[in-house]
């Protein structure tokens, strides 16, 4: 797609038809706003968002983040703002190349081009303003810019965006998203009055005069689209007979889940992009008895929590990567004396710091795997923003009928991507039940492993004759200090044989398409709907590919060997880091492949092949289907035929 | 057999707990440590107090001391280096039910747990801590703690350490919502158990700095002190600590001192040559995060419910 003249515009692809009044019928859009930080280009495209799905769209939205808070002014690494593709169908993924973007800045779209957001064709609505700046350099990049986005095949529409804003107010920087949002509305027919509520929505905080504000600015932006935009206008049928739905971020799922699954606290500390589900739980959480401690850091927060759920108190946690590094040894220590516990991670690219408000899918081997010994322990992965709040409810149950500790793995993809899904309608069954303080059953022990399961109860501080003491040291099933080695293996064979236990409860996957064929693409967690979307269009294309998605990753979901045998080949699709196959010095036995590549060859002994890439960005399913394309067509493309 | 009692025997109430109902396993301490000293008075204070055993955790990080817990007949918490207060905040919490006793080492406490330790007197919550500050670490065999003074001979240090020691005290007086310091030696029982008995009672995190020697590594740490009586002071004052006026009797130097003076509490944590032990500053007025915390205890299902259903409904289209 990109060139070396700095081209990076594909061709164009859709279907669309002729619709009423002249729009014309398409089955989806993509439309973004980019700007600099701070101009509000994701508050119209969120509303945007919301009422196209208030319509009845399929929506998925995902925000463009800059890594700095406040990147310079006209920067091409600068773009902020964000994408909302809108469907007739329930969207998964936030697609390929946009039909539509605005932009506040030519240098921002410079940006977004690099990035291949674009495609021949692609229309944009450019903010004039800089045309006439007092600063000749300005002049000069602007008029440069718009030659060059032409020249690209771009649909260059040049307005004068803060000029129309003048009109309602002084400083036209802070009003013209609502006048953008006004313009999307007309150009999409989008029913103005649900607009109108939304923004009503949006600054409830701010006051009726701001309110009646963004009003005017969003009816002046409609009636310039009606008059100047026309022939742009697009009609998105809306789909037929929906159940209610609910519209929200992964990280508001994940509030949500948390309260529903009945959680009494929440102890984290803050870090991106985990914070904002404590954002969401600050106002709320305690009308759903809970709490929320911010904790002093990471091992702290981690700590409150295995205290909470060692009083009987249901609790979890929330990090991202770096934060899950330091949690680890009370990860360990939680295995090790059986205490259940939630911890969410939401993850970021590392190692290390890493790109802190990016997609990775990075934390799974450490998830699995990272903490002191032999640690078994639950972790699945949400794959939607619907399982972000549903995974919660199931993670507190598994963590209290396992006895141990549970890691649910989001990522930056699903925390900022907003999407509409069925309205959950909450259970009594989905809360904690209250904790035991009857008197404990005498001769039953602290750990009473139940030798073919693993699994015990445990007693609760408050319940007479329980009295034990709790110890991360190897210890007895009556909760003392081991001395005898066989004590240690004993107990690290208990504690394992819970997650047997377990897997002996999962079912199979369920495989998309044909149960045999030439490819089997396996996922796990934000890539969902990106490799679905592939997977369903190289099947159109009459290929022999089939794809499945894992959600519990510790212990693997049953009956994978057996499913791999009916392909040709299998591999992964990761967002996270592997040596390419061709590499120099790259064999293969040293190749690193992706993370789910690995668990699952050791786990099966199948040579599973993957392709992963760490851009921190959420997959195209373009890319996914151009790369198994040219693996399916190649007669050596490295280790997949 | 008589089966009927004499009708002058005194029934007991049905909970009338005894020293031994808290006894836990065999403390497996050196011979002459001051764990000992501590064990038997929190013993006696939960006995006094009538603490009910399953109302009892004990939490603890890792170290000598932290061993405590396992000698108790409670329930108790023997977790990570340094992490003993966090834990402890996280039971008490949700569970204001409970008594929440911390014992934690001068390591654990002031060095790899350092930073929850400026937390914890933050968050004030109604927890009783300990500080067995020997010095020294004792379990991974002799080296050189924050709290070593300055030239002691350790395994880390052989040539003396070269750092003046941190004083606890004296730190925690400055940590911000700082409401109960208290100082005490493990040669002198009573001290010891009218001290952690006034911590016990205090609401809000009561820190108890209890000086005392290892009798492998330090023993003759406070010698100066022990030989030289008039270099020990007991603070005394209407708000500090009780104790029997046989034992004040005992001490030659005595200062009044008035628990709500920090000014008067940071020079006396500060003493050259000198040990001043009893209660060091009490501010009752503090903030106590508990009470943030209980929010909420007693809600149902269909509270519970409501609101969920209700948040939801929020994001409905």
């Amino acid at each position: 797609m990109s060139g070396t003249d700095g081209s990076s515009v594909a061709t164009p692809a859709g279907k669309s038809s002729g619709g009423a009044n002249g729009a014309v019928v398409k089955s989806e859009q993509i439309v973004e706003i980019v700007s600099d930080s701070g101009e509000g280009a994701q508050k119209a495209g969120q509303t945007f968002g919301t009422i196209s799905a208030k319509m009845g769209n399929g929506v998925w939205t995902v925000e463009i983040i800059p890594a700095e808070i406040k990147p310079p002014a006209r920067s091409k690494a600068g773009a902020s703002g964000i994408r909302v593709r809108i469907a007739s169908d329930n969207v998964t993924n936030m697609g390929d190349e946009a039909d539509l973007v605005v932009a506040f800045n030519e240098q921002v779209l410079y940006g977004r081009i690099e990035q291949h957001a674009y495609k021949k064709g692609t229309v944009v609505l450019l903010e004039n303003k800089w045309a006439a700046s007092p600063m000749a350099e300005v002049q000069k990049q602007y008029t440069e810019a718009v030659k060059e986005f032409k020249r690209l095949g771009l649909d260059v529409r040049e307005m004068p965006l803060e000029e129309k804003c003048l009109e309602f107010m002084p400083d036209p920087r802070l009003g013209k998203n609502m006048f953008v949002l006004g313009m999307l509305c007309s150009i999409y027919g989008r029913d103005l009055q649900k607009a109108a509520d939304e923004i009503a929505v949006v600054f409830k905080k701010k006051g009726e005069k701001v309110i009646e504000l963004n009003r005017s600015l969003l009816q002046a932006g409609f009636d310039y689209g009606r008059t100047q935009l026309s022939d742009l206008s697009v009609e998105i049928p809306p789909r037929k007979e929906i159940p209610p739905q609910v519209v929200m971020n992964g990280n508001q799922a994940l509030a949500l889940g948390i309260m529903a699954s009945g959680m009494d606290v929440v102890a984290m500390y803050p870090i991106t992009p985990a914070t904002s589900v404590s954002h969401h739980l600050a106002g709320t959480f305690h009308r759903a008895g809970g709490i929320l401690h911010q904790a002093e850091d990471e091992i702290a927060a981690i700590g409150f929590a295995v205290g909470a759920s060692y009083a009987g108190k249901t609790a979890c946690t929330i990090t991202s990567g770096p934060g899950l590094a330091l949690k680890t040894e009370f990860l360990s220590l939680a295995v090790m004396a059986e205490i259940p516990l939630v911890t969410i991670i939401v993850q970021r690219g590392g190692p290390s710091t890493g790109l802190p408000t990016k997609v990775e899918q990075g934390e799974l081997l450490t998830a699995v795997f990272g903490a002191t010994g032999d640690n078994p322990k639950i972790v699945m992965a949400a794959a939607t923003i619907e399982e972000c709040f549903h995974f919660v409810i199931v993670a507190r149950k598994l963590a209290e009928e396992f006895r141990m500790p549970v890691l649910l793995l989001s990522d930056a993809n699903l925390a900022t991507g907003v999407q509409p899904f069925p309205r959950p309608e909450p259970q009594a069954e989905w809360l904690a039940s209250p904790f035991d303080q009857s008197p404990w059953q005498e001769g039953v022990r602290a750990y009473d492993w139940d030798h073919k399961t693993g699994m015990s109860t445990r007693p609760i501080p408050g319940q007479v004759g329980g009295e034990y003491v709790l110890t991360g040291l190897a210890h007895t099933e009556e909760s003392k200090v081991a001395y005898e080695p066989e004590a240690n293996q004993f107990g690290c064979t208990m504690r394992s044989r819970k997650l047997a236990s377990f897997q002996s409860t999962l079912r199979t996957p369920v495989i998309n398409g044909e149960p045999e064929g030439d490819l089997l693409v396996i996922g796990w967690g934000s890539t969902l709907g990106a490799i679905d979307e592939a997977v369903a269009n190289l099947q159109a294309d009459g290929r022999k590919v089939s794809s499945l998605h894992l959600r519990f990753l510790s212990p693997l979901e049953p009956g994978l060997s057996e499913i791999f045998a009916r392909f040709n080949h299998v591999m992964t699709v990761e967002i996270n880091y592997s040596d390419p196959a061709d590499d120099p010095l790259v064999t293969v036995e040293n190749r690193r492949r992706a993370q789910l590549a690995r668990l699952i060859r050791s786990r099966t002994l199948c040579d599973v092949d993957c392709w992963s890439n760490v851009h921190g960005q959420p997959l195209h399913p373009r890319d996914i289907y151009d790369e198994i394309i040219g693996r399916l067509d190649s007669t050596n493309g490295g280790e997949v035929k | 057999m008589i089966k009927k009692e004499a009708d002058w025997i005194q029934e007991l109430p049905p909970n009338q707990y005894t020293i031994e109902d808290y006894d836990g396993g065999e403390a497996r301490w050196c011979p002459g440590c001051g764990d000992f000293a501590v064990l038997s008075a929190v013993k006696r204070i939960c006995r006094d107090n009538q603490i009910p055993p399953e109302k009892m955790v004990a939490v603890s990080g890792i170290g000598c001391s932290s061993r405590f817990p396992h000698y108790m007949n409670t329930y108790g918490f023997h977790g990570l280096h340094g992490r003993a207060l966090p834990v402890a905040c996280g039971i008490k919490a949700r569970r204001p039910d409970l008594d929440i006793w911390v014992a934690t080492g001068d390591g654990d406490c002031c060095s790899i747990g350092a930073g929850h330790w400026i937390h914890a007197i933050r968050y004030n919550m109604n927890i009783t801590v300990m500080l067995f500050d020997n010095n020294v670490y004792g379990l991974t065999k002799n080296q050189s703690s924050p709290t070593s003074p300055q030239g002691l001979v350790t395994s880390t240090h052989p040539s003396g350490t070269w750092l003046p020691p941190l004083n606890p005290t004296l730190a925690t007086l400055g940590f911000t919502n700082v409401s109960f310091v208290a100082q005490t030696v493990d040669w002198n029982p009573p001290h010891l158990y009218a001290t952690l008995n006034a911590a016990y009672q205090h609401k809000g995190l009561s820190f108890v700095r209890i000086m005392q020697r290892c009798p492998t590594f330090t023993p003759n740490l406070f010698d100066p002190i022990i030989n030289d009586p008039t270099r020990l002071i007991l603070l005394t004052h209407e708000n500090g600590i009780e104790v029997e006026p046989a034992v004040e009797k005992k001490f030659k130097n005595k200062v009044v001192h008035d628990p709500s003076d920090m000014t008067g509490a940071r020079d006396l944590s500060t003493l050259e040559g000198k040990l001043a032990i009893g209660l060091l500053f009490h501010d009752p007025n503090t903030v106590i995060y508990d009470e943030f915390t209980n929010h909420g205890l007693d809600m149902d299902a269909g509270d519970k419910l409501k609101a969920v259903r209700e948040e939801i409904a929020r994001f409905a289209i």
